[in-house]
């Protein structure tokens, strides 16, 4: 039998939450310690897998499968694919950089920063069980699970509103899965009728499912989706949540484990209910393009630093959403690959905006002003990820977006044509929050901001350096997705679009037919 | 129209005899073309990752390295000469970027007798004003960075002009943009010029909205974006879609040009320091939009409506830039107000399709020469006059600043379209085709040289002549030499430019057919009559302004003036109209929503938060226990539901 990577994977972060925990009370930078270990070895072990995918590396990488609960015919499944393998990625490389942006934020209100890390790493195992999973009992129960951790950690150690953001997050989200549960029970139940009770997605897939059927299926996956993700009108308690949960904090969650949302509704929703994604897609696609826009508006409204990413962010999830839901293969590609680099951007503005506040103890904008003359690097590395965050060629997030927009040209002109003005507003919301925290003249309070410390720098680098790498040389994981992307797309059967005007050794007569607007 | 559609035959059968040059796979020294944008890149992050151990050497790092990139365009062209007409287009392929369902992007450079062209106006005068600015910047502390971002915005630019696909030109699109940006908003300390650089930079994202949509018709109708395929297919597809891609490359053009409805970046953009001014928002930059019209000279071929597009643009701005410049008493304002117009002759040029690609061309590179010059020019005076840019507070510095004086004057003559200067031959023959091809676009063209001629006349005036307006003890200096060499090139390229390319291309209608195609119209009048009208026209443009500037001491303070003046001083409303129609009601917009948001989406919401509110502290009192229960709790219920499923459903 070859090595599990997959379980050990999963193995990896859940222990180092163990052995945080375990650390005696008291001994806070060897719990961060311990934590760190954990994170970065759980990267290790990413590594080595994503070798195999990315670069054709055979290390020995198999899908994995151990009997749980065979009266119901759940498994301990796993396996992984370019969509799942993208977000793996983003997450192994995202925790340690989180566990060490959040090093000191436990401190202030002097609460044990073992169990902060310790989530986090529980928060980590349980994200990536959900990306690696085949079986939707088990998706299902970490989709639901990670709630706690997370409800904690926004609870105990954020902002003056904490409890009010960490209850609302809750209900939320709860709310969302108890839809889903029955939903799960049902795709179980159609799986009894069908002969043998399962919740190996295979199976599932493979289950011959009536439209009228997939229809409600397909709504009770959405709705706890579209929460996670979120999408508008169910987005509201991402807002509190960024604003409240120390800025690592909300990083992690809407830079990594937000997308469980969107992972589910192109891996999961798309392939088990083919006929209703196609049904529904038109109106997800007019929700997705609501978000983008709404948003952005939002964001560019607001005056605390942390819920205007959080709006930002939601923007952002609407160009997922829209890609997804516009099923072609350009459009589906990007969304993913939007996955994976608005984590890396989010990420590194909720982590510099973080910087910010942990020198002048304030969200609001209005408290800073002339940065850049105190504190250069710190300006120059925020005006970074604001110009990843409106996607400005080549860095990462353009790729992304621009193929969500141009491939949902293919199929939805209006809604790319609409989604375009998420351009111009993501300019707007960014360089203005630059333009009123940075430039100018020093504001009082600000005229002794100390610039970035090691390890600061420490915690920035690697994102910047991805965020231009994946910029440059995105094919080995542009590859990867569509190879994924593909049999997903077949599944749904939508017709993909051809050139309108095919190469010129057609027929005329064909290429006539073909141009008609 | 009618005459629209006789060119678009010629255009079409032009096309295939001139344009139909093949690019071939670069070879020996074209290989190395990628060093040119290499260059000023590594320059770029040598000195922006550098850090303070650059600050000694980082304006000769950043000069050096713009400078080896015009050394290698020269290699490169004069190797360029020695081929044959129509085989000097070269391809090369660095790295696949990326594909995905089918849509394959690489990374690739084509360099053929257009991107020749940019190629040495972008490292030449480039590499002129990165010498001037050693001297203008001295004294500035954060001048290693400044020259970093003028490699940067260098290397950008040049990605732009040498890109064999639209989405990497993209790139050097948006390259391009974040260098004005920065350099714009370079004094960030100013509020004025932080506000100006983001006005900027949304201005032109409108813009990019154009370019995202035309590469994403593109996929559309072509499934690519290389130029290679799309040229090659662009007679397959239909009008409605190739007029599309058009207006919606106009748009992304007029963004970057400065073209109407999207020019009121322009003037703002002036805080930026004078080299920025010179190099970005008159000589390359801002020329971009031309560049990708011609560029797709095979789509606008064949799309006589997006080409009527292009020409209105061209007419409306130039007339409004033309204006404006006559208002401004800011001598930066009143250059940036010429270079809108000029910027629209070339437009207008490039909108007349093969008639017109190649006099859009010249232009622009003539234009590149004089109005750097005249740019560092008047960066030269307010060097001299403690950043002065009030021409009210000039006057009477052709004998404190004689160099600058004569350089200047000799931008002017070239501007204003006096033979035997550089702006003559290109300006004339824009305006000779406006004319052959219709004359409402002829009288457009001619009436903007005369107010040309006026306007230029005045700052001529205000600023050289008259009266000493000057309140400053010391008189004003002359700039040192590291800023008056390159003002002397500059004047030398102003004076013979125009005759020079002619010869060097062996007349660059020829030299630019392969990839633009020709066409020729018949003028309805005699050249020479049309030559001497458009030279008494710009006669009496310079008289006007002798008559009202020359003759008359010029006030310090600002005249009331008539309608014209006081809407031109205001930019002709173009801010107040983006004001009333575009911000305010966005701000209410969002000010609106924002309300809403918190009190009616989210109120419903709340509402239940607060009805559990006590939950949460009783949650706290069983933290540990919680954590299990709630998990069990979970687990029982889906075991609970699935039982009572099964039960329910089986037999």
């Amino acid at each position: 039998m070859t090595f599990p990577w997959l379980t050990t994977l999963i193995a990896l972060p859940a222990l180092g939450a163990v052995l945080t925990a375990l650390v005696p009370s008291g001994r806070g930078v060897l719990a961060k310690q311990v934590a760190l270990t954990g994170a970065l070895a759980t990267l290790a072990v990413g590594a080595v897998i994503s070798l195999q995918y990315l670069f054709d590396l055979d290390v020995g990488v198999e899908a994995e499968r151990y009997e749980w609960i065979p009266q119901f015919g759940a498994s301990w499944a796993l396996d992984v694919n370019g969509i799942s393998l993208a977000l793996i990625g983003l997450t192994v490389v995202a925790t340690p950089i989180v566990a060490l942006a959040m090093w000191r934020e436990a401190e202030p209100d002097k609460r044990d920063p073992k169990t902060f890390f310790a989530l986090l790493l529980a928060v980590e195992a349980l994200t990536l069980t959900a990306f690696a999973s085949r079986d939707l009992l088990l998706f299902y129960l970490v989709f639901e699970a990670m709630l706690i951790p997370l409800y904690f950690m926004i609870g105990m150690y954020g902002g003056p509103q904490r409890r009010y953001a960490a209850v609302k997050f809750l209900l939320y989200n709860l709310a969302g899965g108890l839809i889903m549960l029955a939903a799960v029970i049902g795709v179980y139940v159609l799986s009894v009728d069908a002969g043998s009770g399962t919740f190996f997605v295979p199976d599932l897939v493979a289950l011959d499912i009536a439209e009228d059927t997939q229809r409600w299926l397909f709504l009770g996956f959405m709705i706890a989706f579209a929460i996670k993700a979120p999408l508008w009108p169910f987005h509201t308690w991402l807002p509190d949540a960024a604003a409240e949960a120390t800025p690592a904090n909300a990083a992690f969650l809407s830079g990594v484990v937000d997308k469980v949302g969107t992972f589910g509704m192109i891996a999961l929703a798309l392939p088990l209910f083919p006929d209703a994604a196609r049904d529904f897609a038109p109106v997800i696609v007019t929700l997705a393009v609501v978000s983008i826009v709404y948003g952005a508006l939002l964001a560019i409204g607001q005056t605390d630093m942390k819920r205007l990413i959080g709006y930002t962010s939601i923007s952002h999830f609407g160009f997922i959403v829209l890609g997804i839901f516009a099923l072609t293969g350009e459009s589906a590609s990007g969304a993913t690959l939007y996955m994976v680099n608005h984590g890396l951007s989010t990420i590194a503005l909720f982590v510099v905006v973080g910087f910010m506040i942990a020198r002048r103890g304030s969200r609001l904008v209005g408290d800073y002003g002339g940065v850049q003359k105190p504190a250069p690097k710190l300006a120059g590395v925020f005006l970074f990820a604001a110009l990843s965050g409106l996607a400005l060629p080549p860095l990462s997030t353009f790729l992304s977006e621009f193929l969500v927009i141009s491939g949902t040209f293919l199929q939805y002109r209006e809604a790319a044509i609409v989604a375009t003005l998420g351009i111009v507003l993501a300019a707007l919301y960014m360089l203005w929050l630059y333009q009123r925290t940075m430039t100018g003249p020093v504001q009082a309070g600000n005229e002794d901001t100390p610039d970035l410390r090691r390890r600061e720098v420490a915690v920035v680098t690697p994102l910047i350096a991805l965020i231009l790498v994946i910029g440059f040389f995105p094919k080995p994981l542009v590859d990867v997705i569509d190879e994924a992307v593909e049999p997903t797309l077949t599944e749904v059967d939508v017709d993909q679009p051809g050139p309108l005007a095919p190469v010129a050794d057609e027929t005329a007569e064909h290429s006539n037919e073909g141009t008609e607007q | 129209m009618i005459s629209t559609y006789s060119t678009l035959a010629t255009a079409v059968s032009t096309q295939a005899e001139h344009g139909g040059q093949v690019a071939v796979e670069a070879t020996g020294i074209y290989s190395w073309t990628w060093l040119l944008i290499a260059f000023p890149l590594l320059g770029a992050a040598v000195l922006l990752l550098g850090g303070r151990r650059t600050d000694r050497i980082g304006h000769l790092v950043g000069t050096v390295a713009s400078s080896l990139s015009f050394v290698m365009g020269v290699v490169l062209f004069v190797a360029m000469l020695g081929e044959g007409d129509a085989e000097r287009a070269f391809t090369l392929d660095l790295w696949e970027w990326f594909n995905a369902g089918g849509y394959q992007v690489e990374v690739s450079l084509l360099l053929d007798q257009l991107s020749m062209a940019f190629v040495l106006l972008i490292t030449g005068v480039g590499s002129l004003i990165h010498v001037y600015s050693i001297g203008y910047m001295e004294h500035d502390e954060r001048r290693r960075r400044f020259f970093g971002y003028l490699n940067l915005f260098v290397a950008a630019m040049l990605l732009l002009v040498l890109a064999a696909d639209y989405l990497i030109l993209f790139i050097g699109w948006e390259g391009v943009g974040l260098a004005s940006y920065l350099l714009i908003g370079f004094w960030q300390h100013k509020p004025s010029a932080a506000v100006a650089a983001k006005k900027a930079f949304v201005v032109n994202r409108v813009g990019d909205m154009g370019m995202v949509l035309a590469v994403a018709s593109m996929l559309a109708v072509f499934g690519s974006s290389s130029y290679s395929l799309v040229f090659a297919n662009a007679e397959n597809a239909s009008t409605g879609w190739l007029t599309a891609i058009g207006l919606f490359l106009l748009l992304a053009a007029c963004g970057k040009s400065a073209q109407f409805p999207l020019q009121s970046w322009l003037l703002d953009a002036m805080e930026g320091p004078t080299p920025v001014s010179a190099l970005i928002h008159a000589a390359t930059m801002v020329t971009a939009g031309v560049y990708l019209v011609v560029r797709s000279a095979a789509i606008y071929d064949l799309a006589p409506d997006a080409r009527t597009a292009v020409v209105i643009v061209g007419a409306i701005t130039l007339l409004m830039g033309a204006i404006i410049g006559c208002a401004k008493d800011d001598i930066k304002k009143a250059l940036a107000g010429s270079t809108m117009s000029q910027i629209g002759y070339m437009m207008l040029a490039a909108g007349l399709g093969p008639a017109g690609y190649a006099f859009a061309i010249f232009h622009l590179l003539t234009h590149g020469f004089f109005k750097a010059n005249m740019f560092l020019g008047a960066g030269s005076v307010m060097h001299g006059m403690n950043d002065e840019v009030d021409m009210r507070k000039f006057g009477g510095l052709r004998v404190a600043m004689p160099v600058t004086f004569a350089t200047f004057a000799m931008g002017y003559l070239a501007i204003i379209g006096i033979p035997p200067f550089a702006g003559y031959f290109s300006k004339d023959r824009i305006i000779e085709a406006a004319f052959a091809e219709n004359w409402v676009y002829g009288i457009c063209a001619l009436l903007g040289a005369g107010i040309t001629a006026f306007y230029m006349t005045r700052v001529m005036l205000m600023t050289f002549f008259g009266a000493r307006r000057w309140k400053q003890s010391e008189p004003p200096h002359e700039s040192p030499s590291v800023m008056t060499v390159p003002l002397v090139v500059l004047a030398v390229l102003s004076v013979v430019g125009g005759a020079g390319l002619l010869y060097l291309t062996g007349d660059i209608v020829q030299w630019l057919a392969p990839v633009t195609g020709e066409a020729h119209h018949d003028l309805p009048m005699p050249l020479a009559l049309l030559v001497t009208l458009t030279l008494l026209t710009v006669l009496a443009g310079v008289a006007v302004a002798w008559g009202m500037y020359g003759r008359k001491a010029i006030r310090e303070d600002v005249p009331a003036g008539n309608p014209l003046t006081v809407a031109a001083r205001r930019d002709l409303y173009g801010d107040a109209f983006n004001e009333a129609v575009l911000m305010r009601p966005g701000q209410y917009l969002t000010r609106s929503l924002v309300y809403v948001e918190n009190r009616g989406v989210d109120g419903a919401v709340v509402g239940t938060a607060t009805a559990v509110g006590g939950l949460s502290s009783r949650l706290r009192r069983w933290q540990t226990g919680f954590v299990r229960s709630y998990a069990l709790t979970m687990f029982a219920g889906v075991g609970f539901v699935v039982v009572a499923m099964l039960l329910v459903r089986l037999p």
